[in-house]
């Protein structure tokens, strides 16, 4: 019986020193939920608060609407994969994956065919008799999850399950993942450092940074719509101009500005604001309008040539020496070299304007 | 891995099992080790008068002067034996390195008052090279006995430790500095000195001071051999044994002065070498490379020639206990007569032996493998203090400890003493740290996460523990219950204080019955005792599959 996680004003000490100072987040029912953040913000502590494996101490975490709390980890039905996959080494693939179930009220003959198709859903029916010693990572793996999954938890727990994997079975494996995780419908929530792999698994993103919790949202509103600078430098990479905001007038350069109508929030004060322009969402101008910037080197990745642009007037980039720029070769008319000179112009639906602070300033963005 | 779970779980319960019986089986002798030794005997009123005696009287003193002098001379030779042996074969093409190891580790682990009494028998006053040299060649072999006597003995028996130790340290130097040296146009004989001495400095410390500890704690062979040489653990033990009838005041305070003294080397030493260790590990150790014929010829020469030195006790010991015997003597001839005379009078100590061994070592495993889980798993006050306590026992000497349990226990509410318990008791205390070490090694090597895992399926603490946990700990637990089951069967100095007619084991007969001149008897224990060091050593072997020892 999947459920639904409701996370209030939770704090985590270690001694003295405070992770999480005070964080609520509710998923839903089936979901998808990814924690993304930068290493030590505080993802695994969270993810062990709702396993049970760490003290909370102070705030309540509720299952549908039972507190959770004071009950220890192994009665809270939920399923666990490692990041180390955590695989018992001493038992064979089908006891791994059995395991659970004896702790569990089911009749062996039923206990037995819940194994046996699980095995199949993670594609590994044909070790089943194996030692784990004996299983590539991908495999040990797919045990772990079967092994989480098989008990039909409460909740699904990950925390990095794919970092000790290579970039192909990576990718393999997370659409294994999803595609599992949806067949079963179970809650899941899902631990990771990767921005891509939260990106494409994820129905909602939590990013968080210092155990503070930035923007819960789904990937394409926290990719088009990043709720400060950080979030926007951290998904993805973000160029960030110094611009001036008056009305709904964004200006660039003394002789570049954009229209931001019913963009930027109707409330915005005028005056200096931080604009973040993602890599591939500049418009090369023919016409030689909008901001002109020079080639300083350009690397061809194959389906994209990113550059490295400077421009003449530092005061535009406070704190970056360069920008860069994602060219598409399916649309290039050609690739320039370092020295000459182009001109860029943004898409006024793609930018987000941040205040100096770096909140966004966008309308429809929650503070 | 700290869990939210109740506080009051099954470890919650465990640790505080453990606890009490840390209390009632060690704090409390110890407390009243040193109480008793404030007492005055007639009037049970407070004295300093026996720690005034010690200081005062000669007798007394020089016996602390005796096994300071003797230990340090020990120490100082173990090292220079052991260490070259142990940079020879490792850095050099020696033939039989296998055998070598081996013999260096039975020579080891066998009893240890063994060779105190072979050599009697080889090199003593009527004894066998002693008489050949008198009778053939007029001449008068110098005397065994006294202060050259222990220090041949313990030599021989403890620079095993330094060698295994060093071995060790030179298996994890990569080969690369060594080349590095070179390369820098360091030649062979200046690397040594000042690159892989350097490295293994704080190895050798370590094993050094296994060496002073043994040595110091040594009562079997200065008591045999010693003779008007007294040092501390035989000082202790005839004062206790002349004090008796229920008071023991001035051994007491013998004892604790000993308990003092080893505390404060122990921590000494524990603090030099966490100033200067390295962590190594080689990638590429080093490999043996060949020696030029001269030199190859020495190195042999020098390895073989001192390991069968050191073999020399049970060599003699097993040829002895074959040999027919009249009263005291060894007649020409061969029987099995010495081995029908103690299946006949002994025999009770034989199964004592076993019985007290194998219930001590289910009380090890068990008790091993929960202070270890408590100590890396569960750290906090309690389990770190327990940590600590159970690593005292192995610095103490035993005869210190037999006092201490003798002590404690001889007067209600808990009377053990001349029970088979407080021998098991003291079996349990003294050989714990070797089971409990390498518990702690293996789990060091088991992640968390698998408990948890299990954990999280459903599976309550406690059943994760048998279930997964101890399963995974099995082979680091069995390894130390071995070197743990061989230490046990192997014990003299405590059980020696505590033993009883009915409760006598091997060691102790072995003892009882050279102090009665009855060497073949003594010889024919001595095999049976041997034989089965070398058996459990070879289940050791092929449990670890390797010829490691970590002690
Ligand atoms: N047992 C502990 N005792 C003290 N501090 C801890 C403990 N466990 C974690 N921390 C601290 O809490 C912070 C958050 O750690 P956490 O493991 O949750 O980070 P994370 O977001 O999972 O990082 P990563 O991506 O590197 O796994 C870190 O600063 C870490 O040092
Ligand atoms: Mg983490």
């Amino acid at each position: 019986m999947s459920v639904s996680i409701h996370v209030q004003n939770v704090v985590k000490k270690y001694g003295q020193v405070t992770i999480i100072p005070d964080l609520s987040l509710d998923i839903e029912n089936g979901e998808f939920f990814t924690l993304l953040g930068p290493s030590g913000c505080g993802k695994t502590t969270l993810l062990r608060m709702i396993a049970g494996f760490n003290s909370i101490e102070a705030g309540l975490i509720k299952f549908d609407e039972e507190v959770i709390n004071a009950i220890p980890a192994h009665k809270r039905n939920i399923g666990m994969v490692f990041q180390n996959y955590a695989v018992f080494p001493h038992l064979t693939v089908r006891r791994n994956v059995e395991y659970g179930l004896q702790f569990r009220d089911v009749a062996n003959s039923e206990a037995a065919a819940r194994v046996d198709a699980m095995l199949k859903t993670v594609r590994i029916e044909d070790y089943a008799d194996r030692l784990p010693e004996r299983l590539s990572g991908g495999q040990q793996q797919r045990v772990a999850l079967a092994r989480a999954i098989v008990v039909h938890p409460n909740v699904l727990l990950m925390d990095e399950p794919l970092s000790n994997l290579d970039a192909k079975l990576r990718v393999e494996m997370r659409a294994a993942i999803r595609d599992i995780q949806k067949t079963v419908g179970i809650t899941t929530v899902y631990v990771t450092h990767d921005q891509e792999e939260a990106l494409c698994i994820s129905d909602r993103i939590a990013v968080m940074r210092e155990g503070v919790i930035q923007q819960i949202d789904a990937p394409q509103v926290i990719y088009s719509r990043p709720v400060n600078t950080f979030v926007a430098s951290f998904i993805g990479h973000s160029n960030l101009f110094a611009t001036s905001l008056s009305g709904q007038q964004l200006r660039f350069s003394p002789d570049y500005a954009v229209d931001l109508r019913g963009l930027v929030r109707s409330d915005a004060p005028s005056g200096k604001t931080v604009t973040g322009v993602r890599p591939e969402e500049f418009a090369l101008s023919s016409a030689g309008l909008g901001l002109a910037a020079r080639v300083v080197k350009s690397t061809f990745l194959g389906r994209y040539v990113n550059y490295e642009l400077a421009f003449g007037d530092a005061s535009l980039l406070p704190d970056q020496a360069a920008i860069e720029f994602s060219q598409d070769i399916g649309t290039a008319k050609m690739i320039y070299q370092p020295g000459d000179v182009i001109h860029l112009e943004v898409n006024p639906e793609k930018i987000n304007v941040f205040t100096e602070a770096g909140e966004s300033l966008m309308s429809g963005v929650r503070p | 891995m700290k869990l939210a779970a109740s506080p009051r779980d099954f470890w919650f319960w465990t640790t505080l099992c453990i606890a009490a019986l840390f209390i009632v089986f060690l704090v409390y002798p110890l407390f009243s080790l040193f109480a008793s030794s404030f007492v005055d005997a007639e009037s049970g009123a407070f004295t300093w008068s026996h720690y005034a005696a010690f200081f005062r009287k000669k007798y007394y003193y020089r016996a602390l002067l005796n096994s300071m002098s003797v230990t340090a001379c020990v120490t100082v030779l173990a090292v220079l034996i052991g260490a070259p042996i142990a940079y020879l074969t490792s850095a050099f093409h020696i033939r039989g390195k296998k055998l070598l190891d081996t013999l260096i580790i039975i020579s080891m682990l066998s009893p240890p008052f063994i060779g105190a009494y072979s050599w009697i028998l080889l090199a003593g006053r009527s004894g066998l090279i002693t008489t050949f040299f008198a009778e053939q060649l007029g001449i008068r072999t110098p005397t065994i006995y006294g202060f050259s006597g222990i220090l041949l003995v313990l030599t021989l028996k403890l620079y095993p430790f330094v060698y295994l130790y060093v071995s060790g340290a030179l298996k994890s130097i990569d080969i690369s500095l060594s080349e590095a040296a070179e390369s820098l146009g360091c030649d062979p004989l200046r690397k040594v000195f000042t690159i892989i001495l350097p490295l293994i400095t704080p190895t050798v410390l370590a094993g050094a001071l296994l060496v002073f500890m043994n040595a110091l704690a040594d009562f079997g062979t200065p008591m045999l051999i010693g003779e008007g040489f007294v040092v501390m653990p035989v000082l202790i033990y005839s004062e206790f044994v002349s004090e008796m009838g229920g008071q023991a005041n001035f051994a007491a305070a013998l004892a604790a002065i000993m308990v003092v003294i080893t505390c404060l080397i122990f921590l000494g030493q524990k603090y030099v070498v966490n100033k200067k260790s390295f962590t190594m590990s080689a990638l590429r150790p080093m490999k043996p490379s060949q020696l030029p014929a001269v030199q190859n010829t020495l190195a042999h020469v020098f390895i073989y020639g001192l390991v069968f030195l050191s073999i020399v006790p049970q060599i003699t010991v097993v040829y002895t206990s074959f040999m027919k015997t009249r009263g005291s003597m060894f007649v020409p001839g061969f029987s099995l007569e010495s081995y029908a005379t103690i299946f006949d009078k002994l025999g009770a100590a034989i199964t004592n032996t076993y019985v007290f061994g194998l219930v001590a070592i289910l009380i090890i495993i068990v008790l091993g493998m929960f202070i270890a889980y408590l100590s890396t798993r569960r750290r906090n006050l309690i389990t770190s203090i327990i940590d600590t306590f159970t690593m005292f026992p192995y610095i103490i000497p035993g005869s210190v400890l037999g006092i201490t349990l003798l002590l404690a226990f001889n007067k209600p509410p808990m009377v053990l003493s001349g029970t088979a318990a407080i021998i098991v008791l003291a079996f349990v205390v003294r050989r714990l740290p070797y089971t409990l070490r390498s518990s702690a090694a293996i789990l060091y090597q088991i992640s968390p996460s698998i408990e948890e895992a299990s954990i999280s399926l459903g599976c309550p603490p406690m059943r994760t523990f048998f279930k997964v946990t101890a399963v995974m700990m099995l082979p680091g637990v069995m390894a130390g219950a071995i070197l743990s089951w061989i230490t046990v069967i192997n014990e003299l100095s405590a059980s020696v204080i505590l033993y009883t007619g009915s409760t006598r084991t091997m060691s102790v007969s072995i003892y009882t019955e050279v102090i009665r001149a009855s060497y073949g008897t003594a010889a024919a224990l001595s095999s049976i005792l041997t034989l089965t060091t070398v058996i459990s050593l070879m289940i050791f072997f092929k449990l670890t599959g390797s010829k490691e020892l970590s002690l």
